[in-house]
């Protein structure tokens, strides 16, 4: 893949522009599209999911982390090196279980949704589903099943934004069947 | 030089996303301005998703899609880039002065909007005066992952149609009402026709 490094901090807002604002057209889309929210936002987290898989790929190539040891380790390398190299933030990681198997990262500020406001007739959208969707896709490729889901949503009155992980399983390595 | 072997795309399915033009949604109140950074990536990725996903919903059900389903795919798309073109632009002039002339417009469009949004300046602006315009870009940055060449050069138009709704939505904001067509004939080299609507 070839791609142009050309980038000044103007570029590179700019470009952070036509991000949300695709995304934004894209919601408005899927709102036309399906009846009810419910559907938008699986269908949010569906897309969401492809771009997961791709972009885990793009991920490791860039950032030239190693196997994480646990989730703990991952939880980390979530919130500090991808949630900054992608979108320009770092979510703190908190309230762990006790088993260990579930964490919270909390964004003081979603670039997606920053001054978008929900019509009043849309209170069951999950604006930002894509990215459930993205951490679980990427996740999957590295083996891991989780559960992603918003518990806070500033967008629906909360002070902050909340997603919640759970490690679901390992996913064990499939091999192909038969001569390859 | 290049003869003959060029997709064009959109031609007269540009007036369809015309009409969709004034579909106002429920999304009135939906204001947008922007906090954090987003790596370039990002669109690159959201947008492959959601070019796959439109064919997807488009060809639910059927064997094979014919014309009519490529059409609406392309007309969705290039509706919700005209939605995004017109956000642009209007975040780029807002301190900017006015422009002389229409081509005043187009070189801006050419130089300041497309170095922001696909990452470089237009190569080659070439235009009859009488309100057409062709905008050339060797290495338009929605192309460069899909080939080098002719690989995927039937799978183009679909990579393009959001693209030119943005170029139609930031000219509709300066002011110029256009049809914005496309044409690939080697990767990842593009043409943007613009022709300006004369009210």
């Amino acid at each position: 893949m070839s791609r142009q490094s050309n980038r000044t901090t103007d570029s590179k807002k700019m470009n952070s522009e036509l991000f949300t604002l695709t995304y934004g057209a894209l919601v408005t889309q899927l709102c036309k599209d399906y009846e009810n929210d419910e559907e938008v936002n699986k269908q949010l987290d569906k897309m969401g999911y492809n771009i997961g898989v791709r972009l885990i790929e793009d991920f490791l190539a860039r950032s030239s982390i190693g196997r994480c040891q646990d989730f703990r380790e991952t939880a980390d390398v979530i919130a500090k090196v991808a949630f900054k190299m992608y979108l320009g933030i770092t979510p703190s990681v908190t309230n762990w279980s006790p088993a260990g198997d579930e964490f919270s990262l909390i964004l003081e500020n979603n670039p997606l949704v920053d001054f978008v406001e929900l019509p009043d007739n849309h209170s069951t959208l999950v604006y930002s589903s894509l990215l459930c969707g993205v951490l679980r896709g990427a996740l999957e490729m590295v083996q891991m099943a989780v559960d992603v889901r918003f518990a806070q949503d500033t967008l629906r009155g909360d002070s902050v934004t909340e997603i919640r992980m759970k490690f679901i399983k390992r996913i064990e390595e499939n091999l192909p069947a038969g001569d390859e | 030089m290049t003869t003959g072997e060029e997709t064009c795309v959109m031609c007269h399915l540009c007036k369809l996303a015309d009409m969709q033009e004034n579909l106002r949604s429920d999304w009135g109140d939906l204001r947008r301005r922007h906090g954090g950074m987003a790596d370039e990536s990002l669109f690159d990725f959201l947008h492959m998703e959601i070019v796959s996903h439109i064919y997807k919903e488009q060809q639910s059900g059927k064997e094979e899609m014919d014309n009519k389903d490529r059409a609406v795919c392309v007309s969705v798309l290039e509706s919700m880039g005209f939605r995004v073109g017109q956000g642009l632009i209007e975040r780029l002039t807002r301190d900017s002065p006015s422009f002389k002339d229409e081509l005043d417009v187009m070189k801006f469009v050419c130089k300041d909007f497309w170095t922001k949004v696909f990452r470089r300046q237009v190569d080659n602006l070439r235009t009859n005066h009488q309100g057409t315009y062709v905008l050339q870009d060797n290495t338009f940055s929605l192309l460069t992952q899909l080939s080098n060449g002719k690989q995927y050069l039937d799978q183009a138009p679909k990579y393009l149609a959001f693209s030119c709704g943005i170029v139609r939505g930031a000219l509709s904001n300066l002011g110029l009402d256009s049809v914005v067509t496309a044409e690939v004939s080697v990767m990842p080299s593009c043409k943007f026709q613009v022709v300006v609507q004369k009210l």
